[in-house]
């Protein structure tokens, strides 16, 4: 079953068509990955999944509900939860707070004047922090403030923040980006890792062919705005299509 | 790398206790630096509520607010309307003035934090100008043909006010003296014991401020008090996390706004007066001050803060040469002249200067306040700078 | 129809003085990125620098001679030292004391602004607004004071030049009988003022590259940065002429009004309000918007308007910036992504 289903999504940004009568369907369950080019619209159409951007036609679909017209952290509540490519965590906060606050949204939903009870005595939502950052390595850091964290670090934490929430889709923005060899394949350990037991959807945006290849279930290629392939794999090796729009261009380079 | 540790609840309890203790024996241990005076400590404790409702939203949130005497004016002609209509009891009094200005807040809250950074600031310094405006030429009242806030002689109780409940609640005792009575005590009678002095009014604001603190405690160290400081850290993070942080910052404003009205009400107690000049931009910048210099985002900072302006205004305002010549008498008499000349520019009605100064220093160097200051000292003091970095260590290590 | 006439001429007046602070308060937040709550103190210091220059000129010492009084006591006689220094000449100074105070007020100005700048301004551009809003608060506090500190609290009156003094009769312009629209001459001069300072910082900006670099500075400061141009030094030169702006505007304006230490915050919150309605960062924003709420102000001062809406004239500037701010969340000419978190 499609867990996320594009339809004939178009964006453009005064003369740049942007997004070009995008498909997409994701199944339920799997690493799908979108490659293209630097420009090709991958960034443009993760942000039309959370509420960043509205694209101009077309519709996004996720789990039979609209994603568009909605805002953030209302996408985020129907459990669609995002890693950027810069990570995006609360720098003054520490590891466990950082992750214990997804908890709490995830508990009690978009906004709880929740007053009376202790962070500190919160026991179920700490446990359960605690044991998404065993899952991503991160717990004997858990007093550690965010801001002193090294990059690797602070993406596997939004990553743990994400997992904490339990979403059903998780939409991850270059993972690997500006990352060494070792670390690059820790994250695809990682992430092949994360989340599987629990059958969590992944849709990964990647520049990095080994990333992709050894990760993902399916591969949509976009160059210039367009889908010009998805399918499994090991036909995408083979697409000539693909070969021209985007290995091509590597092999050039 | 930085270590956090969080306080327990009975670290929490303990500073607690420390804290009440600390309120209710004001009048014995102000005694010897001479800030024993009943008015004086009121003060204390009525803007350090003050500053802790603004550390709410300003502390955590980092929403900065420059207009929050608004609602500590609001507060105060609340509480004399209370006054006027219902009788001379602070109880109804202080219930109408948080409401009032709760109601005040969610308006004004809703419109200006539709905009963030400097937009808010400026949107909440024109609301506040213009109830100044509208406060201080009556507008509303000349509108409505009643006299609402009296103009700028400012709004006070009359002998011939209905007072409805004042018969009710205080049989028998005479109220034509027109102070503030709690069910018949006079909140401005003071006992004096071994030379202390014991007010009425004083302990009233220390039970409210006691209470206020407790509830800023429990809202600290809550969830919600967590959102908001993830609002302050990271709003675009908060949103995607799905939190909706618009109610999250409008709750915060509204609550602030509550305990500045609460705060103003509190300051009709020994005088039963509402000015429009508690509403000017200059007493919503000393609300900042009293924050920032105790240290923002704090529990106590705030409380410290109030207590250090206002300890000092009350001393400095009030200094003269005299004074100065009789404090620096260990100077040798032919520099002592010159020293006297230029520490009196920041003395008396020069005392603005020193505050100025100080503020400018305290943002410079130590934009974490008193409490900051304090901690550094402590952690040079026990070494535990020396201990986290053990722990850093270990930390790496076991990476 | 001549009140109304009247009315844009005050309005013109009041909106000039908006618009030269929030045009330097927009100079100084598009280049540096600082958010300068000390502005409306520059405005203050210029004022007072034409007192200080305007005493100093006319300054008098006693020529040793005695001097019998109408009733019998003997005085010593004073006389202007800059008539002793340079006789005749020195009058004709004296006479023009205002205006050649005022103009002495711009080098000071221009320290002033670069003093400040190198001392502390330059030290918060990495640090966050709410930062920069209390230092400069701060600093606003403490100028003010010291101001006070020497001048005392009591505004202190400043004549205009006599050539510029007096009424100007403008009824033969709009055709209306003579005498019916006469306008204080020092005010309107101070229109022209506003408006020739105006157009000399935009044709500035225009026409020179110095002025193309500041503006591709306000557009994306970090891209400037890489093209390796020493943007630096260029800002701190565009704060002290942001100061010099401010401090000509005060000194111009002490005719108008009798300047006391306070007056460069009534202006700051005033002039604060008008770069916002303006649009953070749009320069021509702040003119327009200076001038729109002086307009307004001064059209909300008419008896016929108040006698509709009581005191409407107090609060007009405040009512307008939060329905356009409600309407136009970045102001009337704002750009996106300025100021925004």
């Amino acid at each position: 079953m499609a867990i996320l289903q594009v339809r004939n999504v178009n964006k453009r940004f005064g003369g740049l068509q942007a997004l070009d009568d995008v498909n997409l369907s994701v199944e339920q369950g799997t690493i799908h990955a979108i490659i293209g080019p630097n420009g090709a619209g991958k960034s443009t159409l993760l942000n039309c999944f959370v509420g960043r951007l509205t694209p101009d036609t077309g519709s996004v679909m996720f789990n039979g509900k609209s994603l568009l017209e909605i805002s953030p952290h209302e996408i985020n509540q129907a459990g669609v939860s995002r890693v950027f490519q810069t990570p995006e965590i609360f720098t003054d906060l520490t590891i466990l707070e950082n992750v214990m606050i997804p908890t709490f949204a995830h508990r009690d939903g978009s906004f709880k004047v929740n007053w009376w009870p202790r962070v500190d005595k919160e026991a179920q939502t700490r446990d359960h922090a605690m044991s998404v950052l065993d899952e991503i390595g991160l717990a004997d850091k858990k007093d550690i403030v965010a801001s002193a964290l090294s990059r690797g670090d602070k993406r596997r934490l939004e990553m743990a923040m994400c997992l904490a929430q339990d979403p059903k889709l998780l939409l991850l923005d270059e993972p690997t980006a500006g990352m060494s060899r070792a670390d690059t394949n820790a994250t695809i350990d990682l992430l092949k890792r994360i989340g599987k037991s629990r059958g969590i959807t992944k849709v990964i945006i990647e520049h990095d062919m080994h990333v992709v290849f050894s990760l993902a279930d399916k591969i949509a290629v976009l160059a210039q705005g367009a889908v010009i392939a998805e399918d499994l794999p090991e036909n995408i090796k083979t697409d000539p299509r693909v070969k021209e729009a985007y290995l091509g261009e590597e092999a050039v380079a | 790398m930085k270590i956090l540790t969080h306080p327990t609840s009975s670290v929490d309890s303990t500073m607690m206790f420390i804290f009440v203790a600390a309120v209710l024996t004001m009048p014995i241990w102000l005694t010897p630096i001479g800030a024993a005076y009943p008015d004086l400590m009121q003060r204390f404790v009525i803007f350090g509520l003050f500053a802790t409702g603004f550390n709410i939203l300003f502390g955590l949130t980092g929403y900065l607010s420059f207009g929050h005497a608004a609602f500590l004016g609001i507060g105060s002609y609340t509480a004399v309307w209370s006054f006027k209509l219902l009788g001379m009891n602070p109880i109804p009094a202080a219930i109408f003035a948080v409401t009032v200005s709760g109601v005040f807040a969610l308006v004004i809250g809703y419109i200006s934090l539709r905009r963030s950074g400097i937009y808010f600031s400026i949107l909440t310094l024109a609301f506040a100008q213009m109830c100044y405006a509208i406060a201080y030429s009556d507008l509303i009242g000349k509108f409505l043909g009643i006299n609402l806030t009296n103009g700028e002689t400012g709004l006070r109780v009359l002998a011939d006010d209905p007072r409805m409940l004042d018969g009710v609640l205080t049989s028998g005792i005479d109220t034509s003296a027109l102070t503030v009575n709690l069910f018949g005590l006079d909140l401005t009678h003071t006992w004096v014991w071994n030379g202390f002095q014991f007010n009425a009014g004083f302990y009233f604001c220390a039970f409210v401020l006691i209470i206020a603190s407790y509830i800023a405690m429990r809202i600290f160290r809550s969830p919600f008090g967590l959102m908001l400081k993830a609002v302050k850290t990271n709003q675009n993070r908060l949103n995607y996390t799905g939190v909706n942080t618009k109610p999250y910052t409008l709750a915060a404003f509204v609550i602030s706004g509550m305990y500045a009205g609460l705060a103003g009400a509190l300051l009709c107690i020994t005088d039963p007066l509402a000015g429009a000049e508690r509403m000017q931009w200059t007493a919503s910048g000393e609300v900042v001050l009293m924050v920032i210099l105790g240290g923002m985002g704090t529990l106590m900072g705030p409380m410290l803060g109030a207590g250090i302006i206002k300890f000092s205004e009350q001393k400095f305002s009030t200094w003269g040469k005299p004074e100065l010549h009789e404090f620096l008498a260990f100077i040798p008499d032919g520099i002592r002249d010159t020293v006297v000349s230029v520490a009196s520019l920041f003395v008396g009605s020069g005392w603005h200067l020193t505050l100025g100064l100080v503020f400018m220093l305290i943002v410079i160097f130590l934009p974490g306040g008193i409490v900051e200051g304090g901690r550094r000292i402590l952690m040079i003091v026990t070494g535990s700078n020396r201990r986290n970095r053990q722990i850093q260590a270990a930390a790496q290590a076991a990476e | 129809m001549d009140a109304i006439i009247l009315q844009v001429l005050n309005g013109l007046e009041k909106g000039g003085a908006y618009a030269l602070i929030a045009l330097g308060l927009t100079l100084i937040f598009g280049t540096l990125g600082v958010v300068n709550f000390a502005h409306g103190a520059l405005f203050m210091l210029g004022a007072f620098c034409a007192v200080i220059m305007r005493s100093l000129l006319t300054y008098e010492v006693a020529t040793g001679e005695v001097e019998a009084t109408a009733w019998g006591t003997e005085v010593a006689v004073t006389t202007p030292y800059v008539t002793q220094l340079f006789g005749e000449f020195g009058n004709t100074l004296i006479d023009w004391a205002v205006p050649v105070s005022i103009l002495l007020t711009i080098p000071v100005m221009l320290i002033v602004g670069l003093v400040m700048e190198r001392g502390l301004i330059r030290h918060f551009y990495k640090r966050p607004h709410a930062e920069q809003i209390l230092v400069t608060f701060g600093l606003a506090i403490v100028l003010a004071e010291l101001i006070k500190a020497q001048f005392g609290a009591n505004p202190i009156p400043v004549p205009e030049p006599a050539a510029l003094g007096g009424m100007a009769d403008f009824s033969g312009i709009f055709g209306s009988e003579p005498g019916t629209i006469t306008y204080p001459m020092w005010r309107f001069v101070y229109f022209l003022f506003s408006a020739f300072i105006i157009l000399i910082v935009f044709c500035f900006l225009k026409f020179t590259t110095f002025g193309m670099v500041v503006r591709a500075g306000m557009e994306d400061r970090e891209t400037v940065g890489l093209l390796g141009i020493n943007i630096g030094k260029r800002f701190t030169f565009m704060f002290a002429i942001s100061a010099m702006i401010a401090g000509l505007a005060g000194a111009m304006y002490t005719p108008i009004i009798s300047p006391d230490y306070n007056i460069g915050m009534e202006f700051l919150v005033l002039s604060f309000v008008v770069v916002v309605v303006g649009g953070m960062g749009s320069l021509g924003g702040a003119v327009s918007a200076g001038f729109l709420l002086g307009l307004l102000q001064s059209f909300s001062a008419m008896n016929e308007v108040k006698a509709i809406i009581p005191g409407i004239d107090q609060i007009i500037i405040y009512l307008v910036a939060i329905i356009v701010l409600l309407v136009r969340p970045r102001g009337l000419m704002g750009r996106k992504g300025v100021m925004e978190t």
